[in-house]
């Protein structure tokens, strides 16, 4: 079990590593969620005064939202990683030390994990400096561990449809597809009372709804835990499939090696 | 061989590949420990599925083996402590510095911090990396990617190490390089080395033992100059100046005592010889009297490339280049 943990450690720092190797990229996943606040910001400034929004400032309902999308999208593309690790060779040749196998996807769930609590840290700190308000440093943290819990689904997802499948094209279909779509179909840009009837059904089995939500009820003046904590559960048990998913397209990779 | 001193031992290993392509057909041999093992053979033969069979990235279908004393079935964590493997493909994290990817490989056999630090530095110096040790692998050469790729494969001293076809697509003098580090392996660390190659001359030049491999089985065992031995005497080829059509060239020949195992393919004649000299006139005056036309005449002490040709029925060349359909799988499993 320690090695476990220390080899999936070690997995951590080389994806980190190579992560904060590329600043472009990393300045590229954050301005499109930047652009995303400050332009819905302002172009749906005054839809908080439809009747029945119940939110007092678009910027306060609007940022945990993104922070959730973010996580969201950085999760989906963990595939790809996997696909060039893969096309290298280096999982092979990872294949046959004594790695515990674990590592090979734990260490990229980690630093996914890692990197969202940095995404979201610079996105709520924009939410702030253009006026949202939170009661409670609380709230942002069950924020924050909701959507990693989201991410790390949609990590596991995506690595398991890359080690499935074995192309970019596909995983980078995947995330278009799929991730998009999941987010028009959640409370992220709308209150869910105001979308039509169908919408607020699909977002009730929408694992991104279920993180908006919790992390909105979060850091509500005065949350109502039961949904969080329900949403949360959701989330848990969602994570887990997913994760449990992976290990099982990674045994498949393996076998058909 | 004694129980002690096989290093390696695989016997009746068979694997198919989805859509029934037989990679590896009934293998079995011994490696003895602390000596360099060549399995010659043209690509698709089943070279690379073997090794990776051998050092646990897959399973065969059926068939068993030990290496370094672990059943790779039962005790894969035991073999995979016990080797080091340099696979056909590099495998180098290109995004990380060389020292980074020394540094990672031995962390995950759990060396102590300065043992890897002095061990990583070492084979730095040793493959001709020390100043490249810091920078990160995408800008390496290709030779130099191989060189760590090996580096790699050393870094937590193995008692076992596996090379599949190390010096593939490397200029001839990197090549050489790469021989005399590979021959000092074995004599110098007592590291048992199987080495997989389609060059004949590397196989020749390294292995004590070999086996020559063709479509998955096994066609020859022994070491190369008992192989070439066997042969007994010279290898005499002989270009045509027009293609062989009606097998008056094997006619003519077949009354001629001094040569035989002659063989034809278009324009180009084999045979054997205990004297090549002496048989050389003899062949050529029989085959003008035949009306056959003769371009260039060469006599060879025999190579492996004979060896090849008389237990494959195909010469190397050929081999490589009419490798069929489904054995051209292997080649493309390993670039996936």
């Amino acid at each position: 079990m320690t090695a476990a943990l220390q080899h999936t450690w070690y997995m951590t720092v080389r994806h980190l590593r190579a992560l904060f190797r590329q600043p472009a990229w990393v300045a590229l996943t954050l301005i499109q969620p930047i652009i995303w606040i400050l332009l819905y910001g302002q172009l749906f400034k005054r839809i908080v005064q439809i009747p029945g929004f119940g939110a007092g400032s678009y910027i306060d309902f609007l940022t945990p939202g993104i922070v959730v999308m973010t996580v969201l999208f950085s999760g989906g593309w963990a595939g790809m990683g996997l696909i060039w690790d893969l096309d290298n060779g280096v999982i092979d040749r990872f294949l046959v030390t004594p790695v515990s196998r674990g590592a090979l996807i734990g260490g990229r769930l980690v630093q996914l994990g890692l990197v969202a609590v940095i995404q979201s840290a610079i996105l709520v700190s924009l939410g702030l400096a253009l006026g949202a308000r939170y009661p409670e440093l609380l709230g942002l943290v069950v924020l924050v561990a909701c959507s990693v819990l989201l991410g790390a689904a949609f990590a596991s997802l995506s690595t398991a449809l890359a080690a499935v499948v074995r192309k970019e094209e596909t995983v980078i279909a995947a995330v278009n597809f799929v991730i998009l779509p999941l987010t028009f179909l959640s409370s992220v840009f709308m209150a869910q009372n105001l979308v039509p009837g169908w919408i607020r059904s699909v977002a009730r089995f929408n694992p991104v709804n279920w993180a908006v939500v919790a992390g909105r009820e979060a850091l509500s003046a005065t949350p109502n835990w039961g949904i969080v904590f329900a949403r949360a559960g959701y989330l848990l048990l969602f994570a887990t499939v997913c994760a449990w998913l992976a290990t099982r397209a990674f045994r498949a990779y393996q076998r058909s090696v | 061989m004694s129980e002690a001193t096989r290093a390696i031992e695989a016997s009746g290993l068979v694997k198919t590949y989805p859509g029934g392509v037989r990679a590896l057909d009934g293998l079995s041999f011994e490696v003895e420990a602390g000596t360099v093992f060549g399995m010659l053979g043209p690509n698709g033969a089943g070279k690379s599925t073997t090794v990776k069979i051998l050092t646990t990235l897959s399973r065969p279908d059926e068939g068993q083996a030990r290496v370094g004393g672990f059943d790779i079935l039962r005790q894969p964590d035991g073999v995979r402590r016990t080797i080091g493997v340099v696979a056909q493909r590099s495998g180098v994290d290109k995004e990380a510095t060389g020292r980074e990817n020394l540094r990672l490989q031995g962390q995950l056999f759990g060396m102590g911090r300065r043992d890897l630090e002095r061990r990583a530095s070492e084979l730095l110096e040793r493959f001709g990396l020390a100043e490249a040790a810091d920078r990160i692998v995408r800008t390496y050469s290709g030779g130099m990617q191989r060189r760590l790729d090996i580096a790699l494969g050393l870094i937590h001293g193995p008692q076992i190490l596996f090379l599949d076809e190390p010096t593939t697509g490397l200029d001839p003098e990197v090549r050489t390089g790469m021989w005399e580090e590979i021959s000092r392996l074995a004599s110098e660390e007592g590291i048992t080395v199987l080495l997989t190659t389609h060059y004949l001359e590397e196989a020749d030049r390294l292995a004590r033992r070999l086996v020559i491999v063709d479509r998955g089985r096994i066609v020859a065992e022994g070491e190369p100059e008992q192989l070439k031995g066997e042969l007994r005497g010279d290898a005499i080829s002989i270009e045509l100046q027009d293609p062989e059509s009606n097998g008056r060239v094997t006619h003519a020949l077949g009354g001629v005592g001094e040569v035989r195992d002659v063989s034809v393919d278009g324009r180009s004649l084999r045979a054997r010889a205990d004297d090549g000299a002496r048989a050389v006139p003899i062949v050529l005056q029989t085959l003008e009297a035949s009306g056959v036309r003769v371009a260039s005449v060469t006599v060879a002490r025999p190579s492996l490339d004979d060896v090849y040709l008389r237990y494959t029925g195909r010469t190397f060349s050929q081999a490589e280049q009419q490798t069929p359909e489904g054995h051209r799988n292997e080649k493309k499993e390993a670039r996936r």
